[in-house]
């Protein structure tokens, strides 16, 4: 420990933090804007910046630790010079920003406004002279970039890195540096795995998803379509923070209720879809293991994993299991099972996905679609996001609207789909089923594995189940699972069956999920907090917390599949997969 | 290389070569060079006192050329002045005489005198 | 073994004049002449004389040829090499003394030079490191690796007071004492070299670098062996391809020498080098932006600390100094602290390279002992000043750096008063400045210079030099306010404060300093709207006086926009509006004086 005075008053600071987590310590706020803990450390905006003494330039709170070195420095964070910098740094932002706040998708959750706001720029033109002229990218199926709003931050940049895709960075230098890909290439000729990270870092608008609500309020409007909904499971974690409820709390009923009133016809579950693939994806497992296939299998969930094994690690493709994703799921079953059950034309099925997940809007494109090529198993997907703003469209009042419920069949989920929603959820799911479908114990198997929760970025355990030892990892955000593969591919690492998901703490932290200020996320674990909602819905479950004894999928298998793995199972509800060329 | 000697070896052998670009040299050897020099053959005769002086690493001592002394029946001729000593001439200069002159009057400042002008020769 | 040596400069001022074809003819005729076991031709490095080009030495009568033509080489050859007869028409003129030449050295370019940087550029052949050696190169490091401790060989760098000769001058022995000790169980450190010198019209590394390369191996492997590396790097832009041939060609030398690579000196000390090369971006020559582009990342800094000596390249301790901070090592170890201490002032030891330009005779590299006057560096070395024009400023550390005006020509020169009079040493850029030069014009021309190698990282620097320039263009261009004025100090004054690495902090210097001492100029151009230089063509008006004017239409004929009216035998007129203040109409009306700026 050494001690220090901040803003004249002593205190002692554990070595090796930085000011800015000590001046916290003391009650005192320092602002941000380029840093965010652990991804982009890099000290460059300049908002944190605090007089100390004996150095002659301000320094980064952000960034700056204090060593023995330190002892008895003075530091200030509010004095003249520190606010009037942080003024002027936010003043020569504005000075090449295009300032239309009033009509920018980020407006009243804009970290740059914020700040104006609470830095006191009281004339944000105080600096007049060029603009950096920058074209808009729309090249990609599920994101814009519009640099006239980009501040230079890095925060995608960094967000990019740390997924292990990079296909973003610093092009040119000075005044007209500018982020984009390499040689300014259009973000859909490179290999961005979509999975949106990027924009939930984003302080401004410059980094939005493709809006795609229009297409939704044009459905609605058609008398002539029937409109169905999907909903996955870290939807209902995230939604309520829109209308300000607390990080975590679950508003699965309010949703429901929600999309029923913007008028959608059904209201499904992507469980049900969870559910689903638990049932094919544990009986390849065992076909895999039974009849010495590809080991490790690894889970095909999420869309962003899917592209990035496609385009980074092709030769792990016959590792991905064949099922196609419970959001194509639920829709192949709906324009098919549900279709003919209901007697509607699938052509005139408007089928919609809300997901945290931008990959999702591209993964509506993807090959193997159920309708071979006369309807896509799903049409539009929304993120929480774009819900959210159709919700305050509308003028729905989230925050009073009673509990909904879901239509049955394809509305109903067990506790095992919830929890696919963070990260080790898929795997516990399939877990619960596997340890029936081995053992033949229907009661009492075990339902918790808790090894397999929490946010680490890798975690691996060991179950013994019936008369073999099943090892398993799980691995959520990209860097992490490449760290996974590599071992894998080594050799050093042996095991059965993968989960991969391509958002750090998976869906929960999706990168069409409701964007949180670094001020908060720099502070708070938004994986962790938005999974406990999904963990307790698991818990509170009426049906059942196994996929396998979900009433909804024993129907479905019933009257139209047959069972797991049957030839119309996968024509349905498979896929496959193919090596893409595209270079970062 | 491992030790320290060999480096000295290598400087001993370049400091002498390298002399030539020293200003500053008290002794001064100079070679008539003019078309009448020349002609009698005082290029080996330059070159000899200047491999003599390189290899014994005389840093005290430049040898250059200059042109017509006016004695070119004399040719090739050496001139060799030393501070405070008087100009010493050697006339008829060869390879073998002027090795023979540097190793004795610049390194051991004994002058030859059959090889050095004197009246008798002028008078002759 | 040669009687003569013709020492031809192969720097690259020298080459861009011609020398590689000096040298080819010189072999040629020498060829001819039946010379070539007699006379050796020498490619050196720079003599420091670059306005003089292509210069040779010819040893051993120490004659200094320069501005030496390939017509010229036959007479060098036969008068010269073979007869011993001098070509006086080519003898440098300052050379030339009642009844013979004197030394190069006595020349007032050279006389007051000290050279220890420099010393054997001119002299030695770069590419031979045999002749190196002939001049006691790498007898430091043996001495270093046989008889002393690492703590000793530091211990005589701090005795010396030898500080960073790049800009910053931190002093030397410090950085190696602290990458030697902060981190004392790193598995590896490394040992950099800052060659890539940007500052513009700063070259002294380069002239090193292309005249005695081995003495940067010589130096970084005793830096390798006080801290503790093994292995080190030099960093060098790609626009030097001679230096860059004749480093790579000195490390072969070293490495066949064995004084690179495995147990050199039998001491069990490994080190060896590696070439990296830059691609020219100003920002590169900031410490953490070169580590990072060493490990082929984009070269952008990072905030400090972790100090490389703890956290460096690859995120081990380590050093980087540059190529003239290194020359200096092997002599000091050699020669001693004390001889190095006796030279210079107080606070800076040693010498100073300069590279002097500008509005001044002799442009070129000089070595000075610190706490030499400028008016002697100006006048004395330098030459004085064209056309018997005034000295107005100076500008020194280049972009970072400031302006020295005629008030401050007699102070010592060395880093602490560079600092105190709002300037600073930077690699060594001199830019003398006569008063045809706008000084408002000076600073824009530097910050142009910062915004456009600003890395675009922070704010101050990428958008604040930004704003900043564009005041300046509104100032010379008649658009500025007194307001703006105070506007633009406060802006000066933030980027100090707020920019992430030293560039960005020292943007603002040009426009500090000038404001500072030529603040009447600043209120001119913004109050008079006038450019008492005629440098800003906003303010500037070409006037024809009714008076003078007779009519002869040559000023018309020459415009080249056809600004000019006025028939034969009658008064000419200017049209302001068309006038694009090329000034040749000026230069048309000689005879009759009747075109004037103002």
């Amino acid at each position: 420990m050494i001690n220090i005075k901040i803003n004249g008053k002593e205190c002692s600071a554990a070595e090796g933090l930085t000011i800015l987590e000590v001046a916290r310590e003391n009650g005192i706020n320092i602002p941000t804007l380029c840093w965010l803990k652990d991804i982009n450390e890099i000290g460059a905006c300049r908002i944190c910046v605090v007089e100390m003494k004996g150095w002659k330039a301000l320094v980064p709170a952000c960034v700056r630790r204090l060593s023995k070195f330190d002892e008895g420095v003075e530091i200030l964070t509010q004095s003249p010079a520190v606010l009037e910098s942080r003024k002027m740094t936010l003043q020569l932002m504005l000075s090449d920003h295009d300032k239309k706040c009033l009509s920018c998708v980020r407006s009243f959750n804009c970290e740059l406004q914020t700040l104006c706001k609470e830095l006191g720029v009281d004339n944000a033109v105080r600096f007049d002279g060029a603009v950096n002229a920058s074209e808009i990218d729309d090249s990609s199926l599920h994101m814009y970039r519009d640099n006239s709003k980009c501040i230079s931050c890095r925060r995608c940049v960094a967000a990019c890195e740390k997924q292990d895709v990079g296909v973003i960075g610093a092009n040119d230098r000075g005044f007209k540096t500018s982020i984009a890909c390499a040689f300014d290439m259009p973000l859909a000729n490179t290999s961005c795995v979509s999975c949106g990270q990027c924009i939930n870092v984003c302080p401004t608008g410059a980094l939005s998803e493709k809006d795609d609500t229009k297409e939704v309020w044009d459905a609605l409007n058609d008398p002539e379509k029937v409109v169905v909904v999907q909903t996955a499971p870290a939807v209902r974690a995230a939604l309520g923070e829109a209308f300000g409820f607390a990080m975590g709390t679950p508003v699965e009923g309010k949703m429901a209720e929600a999309l029923r009133k913007l008028g959608f016809n059904y209201v499904f579950d992507t469980n049900f879809g969870a559910d689903l693939t638990i049932m094919e994806e544990a009986n390849e497992l065992l076909e895999r293991v039974q009849n010495n296939g590809v080991l490790p299998m690894i889970t095909s969930c999420s869309p962003g994993w899917i592209r990035y094994c496609e385009a980074y690690h092709p030769e792990m493709l016959p590792n991905l299991s064949s099922c196609k994703s419970p959001q194509q799921m639920n829709g192949a079953i709906t324009k098919t099972y549900w279709a003919g059950k209901m007697n509607i034309d699938p052509a005139n099925i408007v089928s919609v996905s809300v997901m945290p997940c931008v990959a999702k809007k591209f993964e509506l494109s993807r090959r193997g679609q159920s309708g071979q090529g006369t309807f896509n198993d799903v049409d539009i997907s929304i993120t929480t996001r774009e819900l959210a703003r159709m919700i305050e469209k509308a003028g729905i009042r989230f925050v009073d609207l009673p509990d909904g419920e879901f239509d049955s069949p394809l509305g109903n989920g067990t506790g095992a789909a919830i929890i696919f929603g963070a990260t080790g959820g898929v795997m516990e799911a399939a877990l619960r089923t596997a340890v029936w479908k081995l053992t033949g114990e229907d009661v009492n198997s075990t339902i918790e594995f808790k090894e397999v929760r929490g946010v680490d970025g890798v975690k691996t355990a060991t179950y013994n189940v019936g008369n073999m030892d099943v090892t398993v990892a799980v691995a959520s955000g990209l860097g992490n699972a490449k760290a996974l593969l590599e071992k894998v591919k080594s050799g050093e690492m042996k095991v059965h069956f993968i989960e991969i998901m391509a958002c750090p703490g998976g869906c929960v932290n999706g990168g069409g999920q409701i964007i949180v200020p670094s001020s908060v996320r720099n502070f708070t674990d938004i994986r962790a907090e938005r999974a406990k909602a999904l963990y307790s819905l698991d818990e509170a479950n009426t049906v059942s917390r196994k996929s396998h004894e979900s009433p909804d999928v024993k129907q479905v298998y019933a009257e139209f599949l047959e069972k797991p793995g049957s030839h119309k199972a996968h024509e349905i509800l498979h896929t496959n997969y193919k090596a893409t060329n595209l270079r970062k | 290389m491992k030790t320290l000697a060999e480096l000295q070896a290598i400087k001993e052998k370049m400091v002498g070569q390298m002399n030539v670009r020293e200003g500053d040299k008290s002794v001064r050897v100079v070679v008539g060079m003019a078309t009448c020099g020349i002609a009698a053959g005082a290029r080996p005769v330059l070159q000899t006192f200047s491999e003599v002086v390189q290899k014994n690493n005389l840093s005290d001592v430049a040898v250059t050329q200059t042109g017509c002394i006016g004695l070119c029946q004399f040719e090739p001729i050496v001139e060799i002045t030393k501070p405070g000593e008087e100009k010493v001439t050697y006339i008829n200069m060869d390879a073998d005489k002027a090795r023979e002159v540097a190793e004795q009057h610049l390194m051991r400042g004994i002058i030859i005198a059959e090889y050095t002008v004197n009246n008798s020769t002028l008078v002759k | 073994m040669f009687r003569s040596h013709v020492l031809v400069c192969g720097g690259t001022g020298c080459i861009a004049t011609g020398s590689e074809n000096i040298i080819n003819a010189l072999n040629e005729e020498i060829k001819k002449a039946g010379l070539e076991n007699e006379v050796g031709v020498v490619r050196t490095g720079c003599f420091g004389l670059c306005s003089l080009g292509p210069v040779m030495m010819v040893h051993p009568e120490g004659c200094f040829y320069s501005a030496v033509d390939v017509k010229d080489i036959p007479e060098i050859v036969s008068e010269h090499l073979l007869k011993g007869r001098i070509v006086e028409r080519l003898l440098y003129r300052e050379t030339v003394e009642d009844g013979g030449i004197k030394s190069l050295n006595n020349t007032a370019f050279y006389k007051k030079q000290f050279r220890i940087a420099l010393r054997n550029c001119g002299v030695i052949n770069p590419e031979s490191i045999d002749e190196y050696i002939g001049v006691d190169g790498y007898q430091a490091l043996g001495n270093v690796l046989t008889s002393m401790s690492p703590e000793q060989v530091i211990q005589i760098v701090l005795d010396s007071g030898l500080r960073g000769r790049g800009g910053g001058g931190f002093p030397t022995g410090r950085k190696w004492d602290l990458a030697r000790k902060l981190v004392p169980d790193a598995d590896q450190k490394f040992v950099c070299c800052n060659a890539d010198e940007g500052d513009p019209g700063a070259f002294m590394d380069r002239s090193i670098l292309e005249g005695d390369p081995h003495a940067l191996i010589e130096a970084m492997a005793i830096a390798g062996y006080a801290i503790g590396a093994t292995m080190g790097y030099i960093y060098i832009r790609a626009e030097y391809p001679i230096a860059v041939k004749r480093l790579e060609i000195a490390i072969q030398q070293a490495k066949d020498y064995g004084l690179l690579g495995e147990d050199i000196f039998g001491s069990g000390f490994n080190f060896d080098l590696e070439i990296r090369l830059g691609a020219g971006a100003f920002v590169c020559g900031e410490e953490t932006a070169l580590m990072i582009s060493i490990e082929g990342n984009r070269g952008e800094p990072r905030p400090r600390p972790p100090f490389p000596a703890e956290k460096g390249l690859f995120g081990k301790p380590t050093i980087l100094n540059n190529v003239e901070t290194y020359a200096n090592i092997p002599q000091i170890i050699l020669k001693g602290a004390e001889w190095f201490t006796s030279i210079g002032t107080e606070k800076s030891k040693g010498t100073k390279v300069f590279a002097l330009g500008g509005k001044i005779n002799n442009t070129g590299l000089v070595e000075i002992p610190m706490g030499m006057s400028l008016r002697e560096v100006v006048y004395e070395i330098g030459g004085g000043i064209p056309d018997g024009k005034k000295f107005k400023a100076a500008q020194t550390g280049g972009p970072s750096g400031g302006c020295i005006s005629v008030e401050n020509l007699d102070i010592p020169i060395d880093y602490d008063n560079l600092i105190s009079i709002g300037s600073m040493m930077g690699s060594g850029g001199l830019i003398v400045m006569d008063e045809d030069n706008c000084m408002v014009d000076i600073a824009k021309f530097f910050l142009e210079f910062t915004v456009d190698e600003s890395c675009g990282k922070c704010t101050p620097c990428r958008i604040g030099t930004k704003r900043l320039f564009e005041m300046l263009e509104d100032i010379t261009a008649g658009n500025g306010t007194m307001e703006d004025l105070d506007e633009m100090v406060e802006l000066c004054e933030y980027i100090k404060n707020n920019s992430l690495c030293g560039l960005g902090q020292t943007a603002p210097n040009p426009v500090l300093s000038t404001y500072h001492y030529f603040k009447d100029e600043y209120i001119q151009h913004v109050r008079d709207k006038k450019c008492a230089a005629g440098i800003c063509t906003e303010l500037t008006q070409y006037i024809i006086s009714a008076d003078k004017c007779v009519g002869c239409t040559l000023c018309k004929k020459v415009c080249p926009v056809d600004a000019i009216v006025g028939e034969v035998k009658q008064k000419h007129v200017i049209d302001q509006s068309k006038c694009v203040k090329c000034g040749v109409c000026v230069d048309a009306c000689k005879k009759f004086g009747a075109i004037t700026k103002g």
